[in-house]
């Protein structure tokens, strides 16, 4: 089914929070921290407050005054997960405009609200902080030595969270096993770089004592609940809305400080406030993502098989951590991946630094797990004389061993449990796709002796989709017979109003195009959780499906007493409801709907309620297990260095596809992404915590012509965790290139005994290792 | 990232526009593609009291060929000379440069004199100027002069046009006929600025090189003529051995920085490994 | 001369007139003196190619023009493609090839292509991607506004047996 979002968006007419306007609407700038850290001892705002257009200014300092501290939410953790990790985790704050001190390059300070933005940005250039500076630290490890700058006083400590779990005995295994390796995987900082930037509007009504809130968000309910409590306000006179958002992958996903200050400036001035973000900010002050530093020591058999895995790793966080433990406990419960490993210790230190804070990304914290694993896998193959894809095939777990329990929990609390797969099948999917393995090696060899360097490899992953801890839908007949659903996710260009009106067409036996599906709106369905961690094609399908089938009892009910016949003689056909195999017997869905009003001439049978509407809240027992395998085939110019992806198959399994079309885009977009991470894409800082890489002349994002075409494979391995059979696939593309290229270009480059351990890959790199190969006597 | 406020001014002559210049002391900019200017002004990088846009001056955008010479109207848009049937038959080197540009859209806007007196050190058209040894008409309130490739580019983004000086015209003497041309780049992706680049323009004699002209980009603050490695080809001609010693020569010659995308070390093996193979290409071309 | 000069222009085939500062953005008075809200800000220095419009019938960056360059000129933008309500090739093509999830890059890619279309109408897959690299997409990965771009440039080319609209 082709998408019914592109008629707007595709005229020109698709509306994204920038294209919001309001009659007397404002617009604010922000005044951000040119420095790392220091501390705050005042702010003068006069001449920016007598500059040309200029309705209202301010600082942390005062804002401190006007709005109470509200306690601060990071993503909630069940008591099952508390109860059985170990970790200790501290939450810095932040305050929605920094008053204290300044902590990264790009944090907010001051706020500037006038006539255009144009006015703004002058009037922001005239505002002058007084800054006492402070040594920044930016090197993670560093950050935890005696005597390095602490980024949050009251914690006397940058280590804000510790986290670990553990399974058999890793460190007995690895004193035993007949060989071990040890190595450090550095997967560096970069980020999601949606083309829309971030941007909120709020209006206040003074009629109705009520806000609205349009944001660029992927959490809808979670802004609404947060500038409800900040504000003092009833979450009911509190509304949020995401319009159309250009791209998310994560980033938007949780509350920023923007999120309630341009709300409460709404309120505060009495007109609309509108704030869109521009790259320069973006790219300071939107989430970073990634920065995990690896030490793995991996015991194994002299068949490659793996007896102990022992990893601890380190995350550079920044200067807050928004998430908590989401992104770092996702690491630990991916590392083990399609893999059986009986004795596995992995622990976390979460460290802060002077840099924007770290939050999840398309793969969350699933990529780093992949590039320690991945690349081991290979250097076990290495040590061994083994082909990387025999050895991962002596360690995958195999389709007869499903359902497989990994041992530890998941970030719900539950046990991991792959509920089912053929990772032995996907790789040999995956290394066909590319023209297979033999055949390759052939080129290889061929290409070596004319002086040309190529090189094949692997990255396999599992992935945990569809989390907790709800999604919520509300279906409603309505009186012409069309079917409304309205649901927490929040789109970001995934494609979800055509996909679940599929859905709903699907289980109401209804054309698509008398399904209306309202998503992204508080004011439409109480209670919602939002469309992060691949969850919301599995978590709002269950919904809706949940739903559907209590307001299909009670559809039946009224209709068979409409029919004079039992509930169970009926079945939904062609949008109306009739008894089976008496084609003439049926009524249309609207006559049931207005057969189910209130009123006086209704048509309810005795003991049913009025009206035709559910809501039900989804809690899945727990994630439901992606998986993919990706094999890449480089070439390597050695003389720039330069790296050419010669051919690129994903064989990925997301249990039953709804939309095929929709499915490969998802993967597609997720593995260029995922390209761009590792070759082209970096956050850069300075020993001064100064942001090198500040405008996309320096963030280099992957163009069409720095990628092949991708190849796909399907399989398909239905989820048994939920009534549609799928499982979420949104992140995937994202977790396994970085280290399927950086296995590809080790491979090629075997004959110099290259290592590369460390993401991004940059020419200058391979040239270093090439040169140092020559030097060697 | 909106820029600061300017005043604005779009003379529809060139001495109205150098008036204008004079008036504002140093203070003002000329607007001619804007490609690398209104980024700038957007980072509020700078900040010019005011903007002299070239772009209302018609007489300043042609394309003609005279005596062995393409001439270039220094409003002439990158993408006409992309396009161009004149320079496609007269000095498809030019074309082939040109095209390196960026992307077609920024190549819709820019210029070829905007280029050359930015001389971003990474830009391809001060290295071709370079090569061919060509020259640039400035126009002042004292009237014109010609500046050749060799005085035009002095430091990092910095020529040698007067204050109150505009640059009007661009030539490019074509090479003899018979001469192997070819340009190498290397960038991180199709269109970047060149981390390292290298054009040679070779008039030969059978398997002598009469007349070596070999220019940098990228690899320095300005764009240079690697005098050393032309010296090396004009006494011993155009073997794979001379090729390769004049390549590890071009390496010494070149002053690059060190940066984010590059350090001066790499950019001086890209300079080598660039240098020999455009070498190797200009020897089979005609 | 920081005062606001008045600019008439035709957008789209339709005469347009508005008054503003001499630094604002094209892109800025397009959107919000003229209303037409479907060419994008992503990045306001020229890279990211959401901004793209055709300025006198040839692609160009509208975030790093200036309001004023455009006072007399003929500009369209993807408001304009589309000829009562019905798609252009093109738009149909990444319709039927999903050549867009988000919509934001889209009409950078459209404007783009139409531009390359017009210059190559019988591209090959490679000159495509390197047409389009002019515009960066996070959600696609390219693939599918490839062949979206090569749908159109076949059905233009059936369309007008020769000579792209």
């Amino acid at each position: 089914m082709l998408r019914r979002e592109d008629r707007r968006l595709l005229l020109g007419h698709g509306q994204y929070t920038g294209d919001l306007v309001l009659p007397r609407m404002l617009h604010a700038a922000f005044v951000r921290s040119p420095v790392a850290h220091a501390r705050i001892r005042s702010v003068d705002l006069a001449r920016a407050a007598a500059a040309p257009g200029v309705a209202y200014v301010l600082s942390g300092i005062e804002l401190a005054r006007l709005l109470p501290t509200v306690p601060d939410h990071q993503v909630s953790l069940p008591s099952k997960w508390r109860n059985t990790v170990k970790h200790h985790i501290l939450n810095p704050q932040q305050a929605l405009l920094a008053g204290d001190k300044v902590r990264h390059v790009g944090e907010a300070f001051a706020v500037v609200v006038a006539e255009s933005r144009y006015a703004a940005e002058d009037a922001a250039a005239l505002v002058e902080p007084d800054f006492e500076p402070l040594p920044a630290v930016v090197d993670p490890e560093q950050a935890l030595k005696a005597g390095a700058p602490i980024v949050h006083e009251q914690f006397a400590t940058n280590l804000i969270a510790e986290l670990a779990a553990a399974k058999g005995d890793a460190e007995g295994a690895l004193r035993r096993a007949p060989h071990r390796l040890a190595r450090r995987f550095h997967h560096h900082r970069y980020a999601a770089l949606p083309i829309e930037c971030r941007g909120v509007v709020a209006e206040y009504d003074e009629r109705t004592q009520s806000l609205t809130v349009w944001s660029s968000t992927q959490v809808v309910h979670w802004v609404r609940r947060e500038v409800a409590a900040t504000l003092g306000m009833a979450e009911a006179r509190v509304r949020c809305v995401a319009p159309d958002v250009g791209g998310g992958f994560g980033i938007k996903g949780h509350v920023y400080p923007e999120d309630l200050l341009i709300p409460f400036l709404a309120r505060k001035l009495g007109r609309p406030v509108k704030w869109i973000e521009d790259r320069h900010e973006h790219l300071m002050c939107s989430c970073h993502s990634r920065d995990q530093i690896h030490d793995l020591e991996i015991g194994f058999d002299g068949d490659g098989r793996i007896l102990a895995y022992r990893d601890r790793f380190v995350t550079d966080i920044g200067a807050f951590n928004p998430i908590g433990s989401g992104v770092m406990y996702n690491t630990i419960a991916h590392l083990a991946g399609p893999y059986r490993i009986e004795n596995f210790s992995a622990e976390c230190k979460v460290v802060t630094t002077n840099k924007v804070p770290n939050a999840p990304y398309r793969g969350a914290g699933r990529p780093e797990a992949a590039l320690a694993t991945e690349r081991a896998m290979d250097l076990i193959a290495g040590e061994l004389g083994l082909e990387p894809a025999e050895v991962r095939r002596r360690n995958m777990i195999r389709p007869e061993e499903m359902p497989y329990s990994l041992g530890i929990v998941y970030r719900d609390g539950e046990p991991i449990v792959y509920d089912g797969g053929d990772y032995p099948a996907a790789l040999e999917k995956a290394l066909a796709a590319v023209g297979g393995l033999d055949d390759f090696r052939r080129r290889q060899q061929a290409a070596r002796a004319q002086g040309r360097y190529l090189g094949i490899g692997l990255g396999c992953y599992t992935e945990g989709t569809g989390a907790g801890p709800f999604e919520g839908a509300r279906v409603r007949i309505e009186n012409s017979g069309k079917v409304f659903v309205a649901g927490g996710a929040c789109p970001q260009g995934q494609g979800m109003e055509t996909i679940f009106a599929q859905v709903v067409a699907d289980t109401w036996q209804v054309d698509p195009d008398d399904v209306v599906i309202t998503l992204a709106d508080t004011a439409a369905i109480p209670i919602g959780f939002g469309t992060v961690a691949s969850r919301s094609t599995v978590t709002l399908s269950a919904a809706i499906h949940h739903a559907s089938e209590r307001l299909r009892e009670k559809t039946f009910a009224i209709a068979a007493n409409m029919l004079e016949c039992g509930p169970q003689d009926l079945e939904l056909r062609n949008g109306r409801v009739g008894v089976i195999g008496v084609p003439d017997m049926e009524v249309p869905l609207g006559k049931v709907a207005r057969a189910a009003a209130p009123g006086w001439d209704h048509s309810r049978p005795a003991g049913i309620d009025a009206g035709l509407e559910e809501t039900y809240y989804w809690e899945p027992p727990t994630v439901t297990w992606s998986y993919a395998v990706h094999a890449v085939i480089v070439e390597i110019d050695v003389g720039t260095g330069g790296v050419r992806l010669d051919r690129y198959a994903v064989a990925h399994d997301c249990g039953v596809v709804i939309n095929p079309m929709l499915v490969e885009g998802q993967i597609i977009g997720g593995t260029v992404q995922g390209v761009g991470g590792g070759l082209f894409e970096r956050f850069a800082y300075d020993e001064e915590g100064q942001l090198l890489t500040g405008s996309l002349m320096d963030y280099l994002a992957p163009t069409a012509s720095d990628v092949p075409d991708i190849e796909l494979v399907h399989l398909h391995s239905p989820s048994p965790l939920n009534p549609l059979g799928v499982k979420g696939l949104g992140e995937g593309g994202a977790i396994a290139p970085p280290v399927a290229i950086a296995n590809a270009v080790c491979d090629a480059l075997a004959p110099f005994g290259a290592e590369f351990n460390n993401t991004p890959i940059l020419p200058e790199q391979i040239v270093a290792i090439v040169q140092r190969a020559a030097k060697r006597p | 990232m909106k820029p600061a406020k300017f005043d604005y001014h779009a003379p529809a002559a060139l001495e109205a526009a150098i008036a204008l210049l004079q008036d504002y002391k140093g203070e003002a900019r000329l607007l001619a593609g804007g490609q690398s200017l209104l980024p700038m002004m957007n980072f509020r990088l700078v900040e010019p009291a005011a903007l002299i846009d070239l772009n209302r001056i018609p007489s300043l955008a042609y394309i003609r060929a005279e005596d062995g010479v393409v001439r270039l109207g220094a409003m002439t848009r990158h993408r006409a000379v992309e396009f161009s049937p004149l320079v496609a038959e007269r000095l498809p080197l030019l074309a082939e440069v040109v095209a390196l540009i960026a992307h077609l859209p920024i190549r819709s806007r820019g210029t070829i004199g905007g280029s050359l007196a930015l001389a971003d050190p990474a830009a391809e058209l001060p290295m071709l100027l370079q090569a061919l040894e060509g020259e640039v008409v400035a126009r002042g309130p004292k009237g014109e002069r010609v500046i050749k490739a060799a005085g035009l580019f002095e430091g990092l983004m910095t020529t040698s046009l007067a204050a109150d000086e505009i640059l009007s015209e661009v030539r490019f003497p074509v090479p003899s006929a018979g001469a192997g041309c070819a340009v190498e780049e290397f960038a991180r992706r199709r269109g970047d600025f060149a981390l390292a680049a290298v054009t040679v323009v070779l008039d030969r004699d059978g398997e002598r090189c009469r007349k070596a002209r070999l220019a940098t980009a990228g690899v320095g603050p300005v764009s240079i003529r690697l005098t050393g490695a032309e010296a090396i080809l004009e006494r011993g001609g155009l073997s794979d051995d001379v090729i390769d010693e004049a390549a590890a020569k071009a390496a010494d010659e070149v002053l690059p920085q060190t940066d984010l995308h590059g350090t001066a070390d790499y950019r001086r093996h890209l300079t080598r490994v660039l240098t020999a193979r455009a070498l190797r290409r200009a020897r089979t071309v005609h | 001369m920081s005062e606001p000069v008045t600019i008439r222009l035709n957008v789209n085939g339709a005469r347009y007139e508005g008054r503003c500062e001499p630094r604002k953005l094209l892109v800025d008075f397009l959107r919000e003196d003229l209303g037409l809200t479907g060419t994008h800000v992503g990045c306001e220095h020229g890279v990211c190619g959401a901004c793209t419009i055709h300025f006198n019938g040839e692609s160009a960056r509208s975030c790093i023009m200036l309001a004023v360059q455009a006072d007399g000129a003929d500009l369209h933008t993807i408001e304009g493609l589309a000829t009562n309500g019905v798609f252009h090739p093109l738009q149909q093509a990444f319709h039927e090839h999903h050549g867009l999830q988000c919509g934001f890059c889209t009409p950078g890619m459209l404007m783009v292509a139409l531009d390359f279309l017009r210059i190559n109408p019988r591209p090959t897959e490679a000159q495509i991607r390197e047409a389009i690299s002019a515009v960066l997409c996070r959600c696609t990965g390219y693939r599918d506004i490839v062949r979206s771009i090569a749908a159109a440039a076949e059905t233009m080319r059936d369309n007008s047996a020769g000579a792209p609209r």
